[in-house]
């Protein structure tokens, strides 16, 4: 199985140890990962803006990049939902303006073998037990595009529950939105901010020492409240915690 | 142009892309009742629904149902009840208080100085705890269930129980003014939360009658 | 829409504020978390929810597919049952109709159902200018009336105001407009109702007119439905002798089966009980029961221009139950006032641009109030799919394109506010369409990393008054790979 890792543009450009411990999990587990170095961005910032005629073209070159994979594998629950919810969606808008079928064509292949990372471990791998020690307290923040774009339900929490050394603490309010929501966070600060506040407030109720999600982009905004309120907590993204073990342990 | 026309125009000219021959009927996957219960089941749970939404319920056989009647209008002592035109007279044969039969030219103001209503029903459902007056002579104009505080309503069981929603409308003519009663009047205005009593009757009585 | 939300800041501003008052963020929080609850319990006592809601969703597309049929069928059976039918392509329409049907019975008071149709067309002001007296008889519509407030939420108007409040506002306030406060009112929820109730009864006892809107009305049989709690609107559908109901045209269903799925997932969805107290039905008169004369009036005010849009015309599926409000985490934070209409939350957000078009301020900054996180999506007992309406309508505004207004097919031009950032989303779509450019920028950004600030700013410090930034990393992802073609060449 040719196996390829987009790393989505936030993770490549400020989250490196993401991509790495995402490698090294998955080569752990026997898989042959491949970064196409031509891989961009999805355009879900565009399209959520409201710039879709701009995001058509991202859109046409991932499909590019990634057409001859067999498996897509994203860090990113919203990078996810955008390949495998939004683009087909693009496709469909495109048909109703009148301009044919073309981008729903070149759209459809990688649809389908588009997977977020828990689901590619559990749904495509079968394994929820990926060998992995982390001997810290954690709670995990299921992030919204996850929870309900993609349906990734008990699929991270079942994975960190088989980590040895974790115990992972239940966070109150869990399925609320942290507020960060793309340029929501610059054009609604007050209100992102006071989401973020509130979202910190709940993660440090539980004792944890870090809070865990499965997407970067969420937690440099739950990370940068958490410094900011000088929480002394840590945002750490799922792959770190799976990708760590007792011979090579993350920090 | 009339703004009739304007609309219909408008609304034509919305829906160019609906294909004109376009119209399958509604799929309609969902349940006709929630569970499975023998008739006795369903009484009970519409008196526990009943319950829940603070409506307080009393069971009884038409033998014991003057009694009870008369027992329930003692216990508020009003002077006046307003009863129905149609209602069986034997249900207040052994009552106290004098009878006031609503007529149409009673005004609101003459209803608003009667403390009890004693009603029928039409059809009352065990899953959402919900009694419907149509208007039937047993029931009365819409008002009589309205203005007085008291309302003692009366469903011969299990005849006009229904489980469920979809088997109360499948029972009920629209023709017929309708009124869905759920318990006491409630509101939930403040703080979200739900409180019993505002403008319509404060208590409300349901008797299963036998 | 209503005259008193002209003029409204745009969405962020208004939010501002709400924001750091805090009695408003304790209200609407114990308000919004006690119902979400509740509504979660009611809504899983059903095994076949997502089966009713999915129904939900086909009876109204099938209504608004076909709905100048719909329409037609629904003003014969209200007239062959004894109403009258009127139509209002707009709001002043509707209240002209509506003043001269009052003016006609000789009367200068109404009695009102709670209705958002009539707060949208602003009733109440337009029948004031013609010496008419509305009074509102929802408790929360009270509360709104007497405080001489907005509405901030579709089911609880007042939802804004803690109960001390609501106590404050009927001492002061209930005495210059009829029966007084009862002497040392306290501010338990019951004794409130019970001011409420005392207040009222007088005007419900003497009203000839009542004035209301409707949740459904059905095609086949004329019926016109109204759901309520506290038994104001039997009252105001019963006693007057005079019954004007103001009804927009996309509250139709076709059939009176239709009811079934309704009657089940609207009480559930928005004050999460299993059945509301009171639901009224009603078809044209009754002999000896009721009002003796009854007109509907038929609102579009918006409504065609939104059916022409084949993404947006879903809003219209709404059943006004406010759930998504109630979930919604930017309405928790924000409160009702901020959308500048009578529809807040994440409905109004889809709605108000919609029905008034996205010209001015405020209805240009509603498309982005909110995370798009998808809890009301999630909730809405008519699966309407608000962030995929969300992120279309900001196309609208900063892309522009075909929108219909008044009945008309214009042009609309892109937003003026948002040149810099389509400049900005146009390059960005330049780099990150070549792989190199990317790459000479992030190498840009990691050289340079040693003198990033932790805070930005100009318009930077919409992200970094709050929160701090992350640091550039010493390479991009990409770098170590192309270095150890993944950990294989060592030097991890």
């Amino acid at each position: 199985m040719r196996v390829a890792l987009f790393l989505t543009c936030v993770n490549d450009t400020l989250h490196p140890d993401t991509g790495r411990a995402v490698v090294k999990l998955l080569t752990r587990l026997g898989v042959d990962v491949d970064f196409p170095e031509a891989q961009t961005c999805c355009g879900q910032a565009h399209y959520n803006t409201g710039y879709r005629h701009e995001t058509e073209p991202m859109a046409r070159h991932f499909a590019d990049v990634f057409r001859d994979h067999d498996a897509i594998v994203t860090p990113s629950g919203s990078c996810g939902a955008m390949v495998r919810e939004l683009y087909p969606r693009m496709g469909e808008r495109a048909r109703s303006e009148g301009r044919g079928d073309g981008l729903a064509t070149v759209l459809a292949p990688v649809v389908q073998k588009t997977y977020e990372l828990t689901e590619f471990l559990v749904d495509v791998l079968g394994v929820t037990d990926v060998g992995a020690y982390y001997p810290h307290r954690v709670t995990y923040h299921p992030t919204c595009h996850g929870l309900r774009s993609l349906g990734l339900g008990e699929r991270p929490l079942r994975l960190l529950r088989a980590v040895k050394g974790l115990e992972l603490l239940e966070l109150p309010g869990a399925d609320e939105c942290c507020g960060f929501g793309g340029t929501f966070a610059l054009k609604n600060a007050d209100v992102s901010a006071a989401m973020g506040a509130d979202k910190v407030r709940n993660a440090e109720a539980t004792g944890a020492e870090v809070l865990c999600a499965a997407d970067n982009s969420c937690l440099m905004h739950i990370g940068g409240t958490m410094t900011r309120l000088r929480t002394g907590m840590r945002p750490v993204h799922i792959a770190e915690i799976l990708a760590s073990t007792e011979e090579d342990p993350a920090v | 142009m009339s703004s009739r026309e304007r609309i219909l125009g408008r609304v034509r000219r919305a829906l160019a892309d609906v294909p004109p021959d376009e119209d399958a009927p509604v799929e309609r996957d969902y349940l006709r009742e929630h569970g499975e219960r023998t008739v006795e089941e369903t009484v009970d749970l519409l008196a526990e629904n009943l319950a829940d939404y603070r409506a307080v319920v009393h069971r009884t056989d038409s033998e014991e149902l003057p009694h009870l009647i008369m027992r329930l209008l003692a216990q508020r002592g009003p002077q006046y009840v307003l009863v129905p035109p149609g209602l069986p007279p034997e249900w207040m044969s052994a009552a106290d208080p004098t009878r006031v039969h609503d007529r149409a030219v009673s005004t609101a103001r003459e209803l608003d100085q009667v403390e009890s209503v004693v009603t029928g029903c039409a059809v009352a459902i065990a899953e959402t705890g919900t009694i419907v007056l149509d208007g039937s002579p047993d029931q009365g104009r819409r008002r009589i269930s309205l203005i007085p505080d008291h309302h003692i309503c009366v469903v011969r069981v299990p005849d006009q129980v229904v489980a469920s929603v979809p088997q109360a409308l499948e029972r009920l003519d629209p023709a017929r003014p309708l009124t869905w009663i759920s318990g006491p009047s409630a509101t939930s205005d403040i703080e979200l939360d739900r409180v019993e009593g505002v403008h319509g009757p404060r208590t409300l009585e349901v008797v299963l009658v036998r | 829409m209503s005259g008193t939300f002209v003029g409204m800041p745009a969405f962020p501003a208004a939010a501002r504020e709400a924001v750091r008052d805090t009695t408003l963020r304790g209200n609407l929080r114990h308000a919004t978390h006690t119902i979400r609850a509740k509504r979660a319990r009611a809504v899983a006592e059903l095994d076949d929810w997502e089966r009713l809601r999915q129904a939900g969703k086909r009876i109204k597309d099938r209504t608004l597919r076909h709905l100048d049929r719909y329409l037609v069928q629904l003003e014969e059976s209200v007239t062959a049952a004894g109403g009258v039918v009127h139509w209002a392509a707009d709001a002043d329409e509707a209240n002209r109709i509506v003043s001269e049907l009052v003016k006609a019975t000789g009367e200068t008071e109404v009695v009102k159902v709670k209705s958002m149709a009539t707060q949208e067309i602003a009733l109440n002001e337009a029948l004031e200018a013609q010496g008419i007296h509305a009074y509102e008889t929802d408790l929360a519509e009270l509360i709104v009336q007497l405080g001489k407030d907005r509405p901030s939420h579709i089911l609880v108007p007042a939802i804004h105001r803690n109960r001390g409040e609501i106590r404050e506002i009927f001492v002061r306030e209930m005495g210059e407009w009829g029966r007084p406060a009862p002497e040392g009112l306290t501010d338990t929820p019951a004794d409130l109702a019970e001011a409420a109730r005392l207040h009222l009864r007088e005007k419900f006892l003497r009203a000839k007119v009542g004035v209301s809107g409707a949740n459904f009305m059905v095609a086949e049989t004329g019926t016109l439905v109204v759901v309520e709690s506290e038994g104001n609107g039997r009252m105001c559908l019963t006693l007057p002798e005079t019954l004007i109901s103001v009804v927009g045209i996309e509250k139709i269903v076709p059939t009176w089966q239709d009811l079934e799925v309704f009657l089940q997932t609207l009480p559930r969805s928005s004050t999460a009980e299993r059945m509301n107290p009171y639901t009224s039905m009603w078809t044209g008169t009754t002999d000896a029961d009721g009002p003796r004369a009854f007109h509907l009036v038929l609102l579009d005010n918006g409504r065609t221009d939104t059916l022409a849009d084949e993404v947006g015309r879903q809003a219209l599926r709404c059943i006004r139950c406010s759930a998504c409000l109630n979930v919604c985490p930017v309405y928790e934070r924000a409160g009702g006032h901020a959308y500048g209409s009578v529809y807040p939350g994440p409905i109004g957000a889809i709605l108000s641009p919609q029905l008034r078009g996205t010209g001015s301020e405020i209805d240009a900054s509603l498309p982005y109030a909110s995370s798009l996180c998808g809890a009301c999506y999630e909730v809405c007992p008519v699966a309407i799919d608000i962030p995929e309406v969300l992120v279309h309508l900001r196309e609208r505004v900063v892309e522009g394109g075909e929108a219909v207004r008044e009945g008309n097919k214009v042009r609309l031009r892109p937003a003026k506010g948002h040149a810099a950032e389509r400049a900005a989303m146009r390059a960005a779509r330049w780099a990150l369409t070549r792989p190199g450019a990317l790459r000479t920028g992030q190498r840009l950004a990691s050289r340079t990393r040693r003198l990033h600030p932790r805070t930005l700013p100009g318009p930077g410090k919409a992200w970094s008054g709050t929160r701090d930034l992350p640091p550039v990393p010493a390479e991009p992802f990409r770098d170590w790979w192309r270095r150890t073609r993944g950990g294989k060449d060592g030097g991890a």
